[in-house]
């Protein structure tokens, strides 16, 4: 992260956010399709989400509250860097907390809490055309987005079927966006595609290495693919977060101790932050309480 | 200055551009909710705060009889870079003062089917935003149905767009400009008259 001495307000030039914008209003005028733009150099390495930085540095303004995430959390060595990014090149305000941010960018996960009309979500998006397993050729793919071809994404997860008796992906589920473009919501759990589909917010995706950015208007339908007899159904967890007591949220597993100790608690760390700061207690709670 | 004669383009370049984006990018976002842009006129009134965020040298513009004047080819030729067409199937944004005809969607660029982005947007300046006609939104952008009345639009808008709309992914998006505020009819808008 260095480099950024002399910088462009959200390091950005001008002629670069122009060529952005236009794309990103493009991608919101035709949800789910993937629009080509040239995605510059920025002073982090493309695992580092570059095409949601671009993004985010192309929409910023003095008065937004940015908020980041990788993997639900606010203070992974991602996160952080991205936040102080943005913090110093475009001055603008930072929070952890879901509620206050303006725009939010995210690696991996949808926060648990409602985004709200006004909110920007920018997804970092690595590999963003949901038929490149099938197809690896570009030409071929966007002919078979220009012609709805997308017959091999279901023989796709027919195999899945035959297979494990179930559709085993779990991440990047593939969905259809207003029951036209198919579309890859990207490394997020299938357990976040129910928040995309007509979710308030807009909701913008953009891939670095491979230039391309993507859309979901607001109030816009997106629905996981699936079959009548397999239909979609997101992941299950068999305890609620041992911090905060929680159900119906995303839990990652926490390894406690050299032998087998585990426990699950919220991906979303701001979700149990707030929850246990409003006085719910998971089993952990109680346990230390009980001490 | 040499930038006189031409007409003043953003006193704040960085923030101004920013500021008007996010009100089309929510206006596009929302179909038919109202968008404030700043307060900053040209020498193609709103139309050229618009003009300055979103051309330059990479964009090719086209004008409405009214707009396509010495002044205004300085303008933007000066400001933003752009070459000015005659056709706006080559234009990758069409400027429509108030008063003047629209291009017909048809004659527009209207993308193809394997990039449906490389389509041109159209900038119009209405009369107004309401006391028109009252038209009904639907699509992406909009919870159930939404409702403006612009006044300004053709007499076979509501036709002229159905066709647009049956085109999709291809077709022209819209912005009208009126009273210091922008409305977004992106291609996805399904529109019929109340
Ligand atoms: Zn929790």
């Amino acid at each position: 992260m260095n480099a950024v001495a002399n910088y462009n307000f959200a390091y950005l030039d001008e002629q670069t956010k122009r060529m952005i914008r236009r794309a990103i209003l493009k991608a919101v005028a035709i949800p789910g399709y993937q629009v080509p733009f040239s995605s510059r150099e920025m002073p982090m390495p493309y695992g580092w989400g570059t095409g949601g930085v671009q993004v985010t540095a192309s929409i910023i303004g003095p008065d937004d509250v940015l908020k980041v995430i990788d993997q639900g959390a606010d203070d992974t060595t991602n996160a952080v860097s991205i936040r102080a990014f943005f913090a110093k090149v475009a001055q603008v305000a930072t929070t952890t907390h879901t509620a206050e941010a303006t725009i939010i960018q995210t690696r991996h996960r949808i926060p648990e809490r409602k985004l709200e009309a006004g909110q920007i979500l920018v997804y970092q998006v690595p590999i963003p055309e949901p038929l490149r397993f099938l197809e690896p050729r570009e030409t071929e793919t966007r002919k078979m987005h220009a012609l709805e071809e997308y017959g091999l994404m279901h023989v796709k997860l027919y195999e899945d079927i035959a297979r494990h008796g179930r559709i085993a992906t779990t991440y990047a589920y593939p969905v259809k966006v207003e029951g036209r473009y198919v579309m890859d919501p990207s490394p997020t759990p299938k357990f976040d595609n129910p928040k995309m589909h007509r979710s308030e917010a807009l909701q913008l995706f953009g891939a670095g290495r491979e230039h391309r950015i993507y859309a979901v208007p607001p109030h816009t339908d997106v629905v996981s693919l699936d079959f009548e007899d397999h239909p979609f159904e997101i992941q299950h967890f068999e305890q609620p977060c041992a911090l905060c007591g929680a159900e119906g949220v995303y839990l990652d597993e926490v390894i406690l101790d050299d032998r087998g100790g585990h426990m699950y608690v919220c991906s979303d760390t701001d979700h149990c932050e707030e929850r246990r700061d409003a006085g719910f207690v998971g089993v952990l709670g109680m346990q230390e309480a009980a001490e | 200055m040499l930038s006189h004669d031409f007409g003043a383009g953003f006193a704040d370049p960085v923030r101004d551009a920013q500021a008007v984006f996010r009100a089309i990018l929510d206006a596009l976002a929302n179909p038919g909710t109202p968008q404030n842009l700043p307060a900053i006129d040209t020498e193609m009134g709103r139309l050229g705060s618009i003009t300055l965020t979103l051309t330059d040298h990479d964009t090719a513009i086209w004008l409405s009889p009214a707009l396509d004047t010495e002044a205004v080819r300085g303008f933007v030729g000066f400001h933003t870079g752009a070459s000015i067409v005659a056709d706006p199937a080559k234009a990758t944004f069409a400027f429509v003062a108030r008063g003047d005809a629209l291009p017909d969607f048809a004659r527009c660029n209207l993308g193809t089917q394997e990039y449906p982005d490389r389509s041109t947007t159209i900038v119009a300046e209405m009369s107004a935003l309401s006391g028109g006609p009252t038209l009904v939104l639907r699509g992406p952008g909009i919870r159930d149905t939404h409702e403006i009345s612009p006044m300004g639009l053709p007499g076979d808008f509501v036709a002229q767009w159905r066709e647009n709309r049956e085109l999709f992914p291809r077709g022209v998006d819209l912005l009208l400009v009126a009273e210091g505020r922008v409305i977004g009819l992106p291609r996805s808008t399904r529109i019929v008259e109340a």
